[in-house]
């Protein structure tokens, strides 16, 4: 026996265990699932809760699993009579704070609480507790957030320092009066709130939720007199099907368009289609930079949380983000000019409505930079949740209904656009199509597998005939900021970098279906399934570089000339502006020189 | 000055803040000087403003987040300009028994403001103690340093009145 290993007791059983771990961990791998709210293992043990409590003998009380560590010989009890009903009294406690509002609740269903409570066996209410009476803050035009519904956890405010260090949420006053809020007070609008979302994903009650704008959208669809238009963000897809119960990873893309249809659309478009549009411009943008010493390293702009979060914190950057918009501000762009030409329609008449995995978007969505000719380039953005409950709302049979296709001229994708949901993907496929524009030839083989998977930051360095091209990939905001002081260390070290706001990229994204039933928020294990819809999605398609999408050269021929044309970048490309939040960097900033 | 969003630059009571921090910098787990840091500003300001914590935040790379939680944490903690005189309204049993809240609505109605606010003319600042240990002259309240003891609400409006006509006379 190595003397790391100890033996401990769980409920009279022996076991042979390393030691150094606590005993949640320990039980864990050993198949006792203790219950468990305010623990997560992505964030620091905060032991608030103490719904973990188990019995360990010769202890004076109960002991919080998530931080107590195993001790040799120790002897754990996790289902004696006396600890199920404390850890049910402690249930029951929150509860009784609790709004009891469950069958007008959004999470309804879906919410940790209610599922925490069933598994205790709570059937009744002994206590009336003292309520919480504040008011929601819907300043925010992603994120809205009701303390009412909010049990103190504390897994927002770690998720918002430790995963994603904007650090706009805090804990507020003390004991009953706690109130998680950004500082001073102000309302999320005025805040340094990315709008990422990630505080809802993370959230086990409805203390966070987007923006709902689905009855909205509902107005529009009933509304004859407009031209009503949608894209499809790529990850969405890849994670709609958890909505209705379908396993991880399924590419629901089919069922998506013709749930669409029957909602209503007039045009079911797909974003993939804009996201090869993006990689043109971008691509050309790069090879731009590269080759006539423009401000290197260039840094993609798809994301709006990163968006944000760039021109706030690192406001002496904002000349190394990419000019192009996103694929979802560049579908508004094309459907309200190029397709609405087509078509003979006002734009004013018509309506573009983007499905995103994403809170930030909407707020992406309302900069008055997007608009295009005076006119708003994306109505409305819903999250893959909103467009989720639609489907169920309208009677909508998902599960079986008949898949289809989008429509053209903005539907067809390469497998380049279609990856751009998953960490490294923007890179991956803006690689496919620089090599060409600077080479004139194909890429060999089209995969680059350096920048895959859900490593923190990831790197490459490609031989681009001879010429080595180097880049870097960052996803989660923290990872981001790791990122951020490299290049600032080291501004020669890296070409291009990508960055999304989501760990995992979009399919990891703010708006995306939450958790099932025993999975987690950040699992990364549902992410990697839900990247995999995508890359066998990106295998199977017959086009796999952006510049071979024959709609993309009809667009190019019939409208825009070329990429970072005059007419692109009136209606591509936009700007950004230094942001100074309050207490977190100087106002007065000098642009970092290339 | 490593912080020069605030532009307190001229206010002197910002650069003896920043000698204190300045004087920290060096010591392990610098931000755990954060209270130490409030402490100070606070006997300067009189009170914590948003343009003092965000000093503090830029001063200390501290997200304002965490500074606005310690700050509302410890009732220690001024979050708004202080009054000339703190009335504190003892609430301790003996007191409450004896007719406390009773004072404590005089003096709201009086000064017109809740507990933890300043009256309109700058004189007051209205709080709640808990016993300050007077329990034999129940029921008392504190204006700074000077003790009242067997308070009627009548009793109340004419000391509030006296410091007010003193205030008023003095500015």
């Amino acid at each position: 026996m190595t003397t790391d290993q100890i033996t401990i007791y769980i409920n009279n059983k022996q076991y042979q265990i390393k030691k150094g771990q606590t005993i949640m961990k320990a039980a864990d791998s050993l198949g006792y699932h203790i219950p468990r709210l305010c623990y997560h293992p992505k964030l620091s043990i905060e032991g608030a809760c103490r719904v973990c409590i188990v019995e360990v003998e010769g202890a004076k009380s109960f002991v919080a699993s998530c931080a107590a560590p195993v001790v040799d010989g120790m002897r754990i009890r996790t289902n004696t009579k006396a600890v199920r009903q404390a850890r049910r009294d402690i249930v029951e406690l929150i509860l009784d704070n609790h709004p009891q509002d469950c069958h007008t609740c959004e999470r309804d269903g879906n919410c940790e609480l209610q599922r925490l409570s069933s598994s205790m066996g709570i059937s009744e209410r002994f206590f009336e507790g003292q309520r919480k009476h504040y008011e929601q803050d819907i300043s925010s035009k992603s994120v809205v957030r009701n303390p009412n519904k909010c049990i103190l956890c504390g897994r927002c405010v770690r998720m918002c320092s430790q995963i994603q260090k904007v650090t706009n949420l805090g804990l507020a006053g003390r004991g009953f009066q706690t109130v998680v809020m950004p500082a001073f007070d102000q309302g999320m609008e005025d805040s340094v709130c990315v709008n990422c979302g990630q505080c809802i994903n993370i959230c086990p009650t409805a203390a966070f939720l987007e923006q709902g704008h689905s009855e909205a959208v509902f107005d529009l669809l009933n509304d004859d007199s407009l031209v009503k238009v949608v894209n499809v963000a790529p990850s969405v897809r890849a994670a709609i099907g958890e909505s209705f119960g379908l396993e991880a990873g399924k590419n629901c893309e089919g069922q998506i368009f013709a749930s669409l249809r029957k909602l209503g659309f007039d045009y079911v478009f797909d974003t993939n289609f804009t996201a090869d549009l993006t990689i043109m411009e971008e691509a050309a943008e790069l090879v731009q930079r590269v080759t006539t010493g423009g401000v290197l390293p260039m840094i993609t702009s798809c994301s709006p949380g990163w968006v944000k979060c760039l021109e706030q914190f690192h406001p002496d950057m904002v000349a190394h983000l990419s000019t192009c918009k996103s694929p979802m501000s560049m579908a508004g762009a094309i459907i309200k000019t190029y397709f609405a030409g087509k078509i003979s329609v006002d734009p004013k008449k018509m309506v573009n409505v983007g499905i995103m995995p994403c809170t930030a978007k909407k707020y992406e969505a309302a900069r008055p930079e997007m608009n295009t000719n005076g006119n708003i380039s994306t109505d409305y953005s819903l999250t893959t949740r909103e467009l989720a409950w639609m489907i169920k709302s309208a009677g909508i049979d998902f599960v079986n209904i008949k898949p289809e296709e989008p429509d053209n001229p903005i539907g067809l994708s390469s497998g380049a656009g279609v990856i751009f949901g998953a960490t490294g993907g923007v890179m991956e496929a803006a690689i496919r199509t620089a090599y060409h524009m600077i080479t004139g030839k194909e890429m060999g083989e089209v995969k680059v597998e350096a920048v895959r998977g859900f490593e923190g930051i990831k790197e490459a360095a490609l031989d681009v005939d001879g010429m080595e091209v180097r880049v870097a990939v960052a996803h989660g905001l923290g990872n981001a900021a790791k990122l951020m002081d490299i290049v600032k260390k080291h501004p020669e070290k890296y070409h291009f970098i990508e960055i999304m706001a989501c760990p995992g990229g979009c399919i990891g994204g703010g708006g995306q279906p939450y958790p099932m039933t025993n999975s987690i928020p950040l699992d990364e294990k549902s992410l990697a399934k839900r990247a995999s819809a995508l890359y066998n999605s990106d295998d199977a398609n017959e086009l796999r570089r952006s510049h071979e999408n024959p709609f993309i050269k009809t667009l190019y021929e019939e409208f825009l000339g070329e990429p970072l044309s005059e007419k692109s970048h009136k209606l591509l490309h936009t700007h950004y502006q230094q942001r100074g939040p309050n207490g977190i960097i100087p106002k007065e900033i000098e642009p970092l020189s290339a | 000055m490593s912080c020069n969003d605030c532009n307190k630059v001229g206010d002197p009571r910002y650069d003896e803040l920043q000698v204190y921090i300045d004087s920290l910098r060096d010591k392990p787990h610098f931000e755990s000087y954060l209270i130490a840091v409030l402490h100070r500003a606070q006997g300067l300001f009189g009170y914590l403003s948003e343009e003092t914590m965000n000093y503090v935040s830029c001063d200390m790379n501290i997200p304002t987040a965490q500074i606005w939680g310690v700050a509302t944490f410890y009732h220690f903690f001024n979050l708004a300009e202080q009054g000339k005189h703190t009335v504190s309204v003892c609430m301790g049993t003996a007191c409450y028994v004896k007719g406390a809240a009773e004072v404590l609505e005089t003096l709201k109605k009086e000064l017109g403001v809740e507990v933890g606010e300043t009256s309109a003319d700058k004189i007051f600042t209205l709080d709640e103690a808990r016993c300050v240990g007077a329990c034999g002259l129940a029921p008392v309240m504190m204006i700074d340093d000077e003790i009242y003891g067997d308070l009627t609400p009548d009793k109340v409006v004419a000391i509030i009145k006296k410091y007010r006509e003193k205030a008023k006379g003095a500015a």
